[in-house]
């Protein structure tokens, strides 16, 4: 029997009525089936969504992790803190979804071991960072926003410098927030040719 | 018998002088030791507790963070930072300060352009970028904390010099 006529088969069968369970089995099973498909979904989604998940590999708990733990967005005075996904996940839902399949490429990296060494990872880190720059910046540094909007920013509070820096170029939109702010919670790469940066 | 007389007297005296010697000096130690304590009691030392102690930490100061530019104490005296530099790079991989600092950075940042000097190699050949030699800029360049002197300064500027000297 030849792969065709199997599906075609099978597209009859699916197309006839059931001849052995009730329409309300049906129904009500449906929608009780459909309501844990999609709790274990977003069960299985809010995992992979949190910082133990992030760090349960060993390329990020060694490197940017431990970058991380140095700097304002790991430990302040206030005790509020970002985690990974705060600022490498976008919190929209439809954008999340997105993020995540595309990060279905970091499995790939993991499976074949393409930062495994801290070697492989630094001489891939301008590539990653390059990554995370050009999402940001084509998001408008959302994930930046989600805390920090300039529409609340009480510019009076700010630094001389850093007031005229935002009213000046965040304010009209001509920058967004990963032009300047870069290597704020990772180290930087080799940031020659990097714009502005020179 | 006289020269055994003589040998026993020298020997006297040598004696004696040794004992002198040392009764002066556990007296000079006494005395030492005595001012010694003295002072301990007056002064307060930096440390601020006994040196077989570990001392706790200072406060923390707060970092100047006015962006207004620092008058120098003499003119070759490196301009003290007047903002925050938490977290700056200088690195092979990236300078923080240039990006804002460097001939071209100063277009975006309107920030003080490094000096000349520091494109300038050791033999006074002005290159087109920041030397190796000046490239790592908190040698030279730090941020101040707005914190009390722990002893004063007596500093005189060169302006009041002359008028300190005459005084």
């Amino acid at each position: 029997m030849g792969i065709l006529s199997r599906s075609l088969m099978l597209l009859r069968l699916l197309n006839r009525p059931s001849g052995h369970f009730s329409l309300a089995f049906l129904t009500f099973g449906g929608f009780i089936a459909g309501v844990m498909f999609w709790g274990a979904f977003n069960t299985a989604l809010e995992v992979t969504n949190t910082e133990t998940f992030c760090i349960s590999c060993h390329e990020m708990r060694n490197n940017v992790y431990q970058e991380l733990r140095q700097t304002i967005h790991y430990s302040n005075r206030s005790g509020v803190r970002a985690t990974c996904p705060d600022c490498h996940v976008p919190h929209n839902w439809t954008d999340k979804i997105a993020r995540k399949m595309a990060a279905t490429k970091e499995v790939w990296g993991k499976i074949f071991g393409t930062i495994s060494t801290r070697e492989k990872f630094q001489n891939k880190r301008l590539d990653l960072a390059m990554h995370e720059w050009a999402r940001f910046k084509a998001n408008d540094s959302l994930e930046c926003r989600n805390c920090h909007e300039y529409a609340y920013m009480d510019i009076t509070l700010q630094s001389p410098r850093a007031a005229d820096h935002h009213e000046r170029l965040l304010a009209n939109g001509e920058k967004t927030c990963i032009d300047c702010h870069k290597g704020i919670a990772h180290e930087l790469p080799d940031m020659s040719g990097v714009k502005g940066w020179n | 018998m006289r020269h055994q007389n003589f040998a026993r007297l020298a020997c006297f005296r040598r004696g004696m002088k040794s004992r002198l010697a040392a009764f002066a000096g556990l007296l000079a130690m006494a005395v030492l030791t005595i001012s010694a304590a003295a002072v301990a009691e007056s002064l307060a030392t930096l440390r601020g507790n006994a040196i077989k102690q570990e001392a706790s930490a200072p406060m923390m100061g707060k970092q100047v963070n006015t962006d207004l530019r620092p008058v120098r104490n003499y003119p070759e005296q490196p301009p003290t930072i007047p903002h925050k530099t938490r977290g700056y790079a200088i690195n092979l991989q990236a300078n923080k300060c240039l990006s804002c600092h460097s001939r071209r950075g100063v277009g975006r940042s309107q920030a003080p352009m490094v000096s000349v000097t520091h494109f300038m190699d050791r033999d006074g050949q002005i290159l087109s970028a920041v030397t190796p030699r000046r490239y790592f800029c908190n040698q030279c360049h730090v941020p101040q904390l707005d914190a009390r002197t722990m002893v004063d300064n007596d500093f005189i500027d060169a302006e009041a010099l002359p008028k300190a000297k005459g005084k």
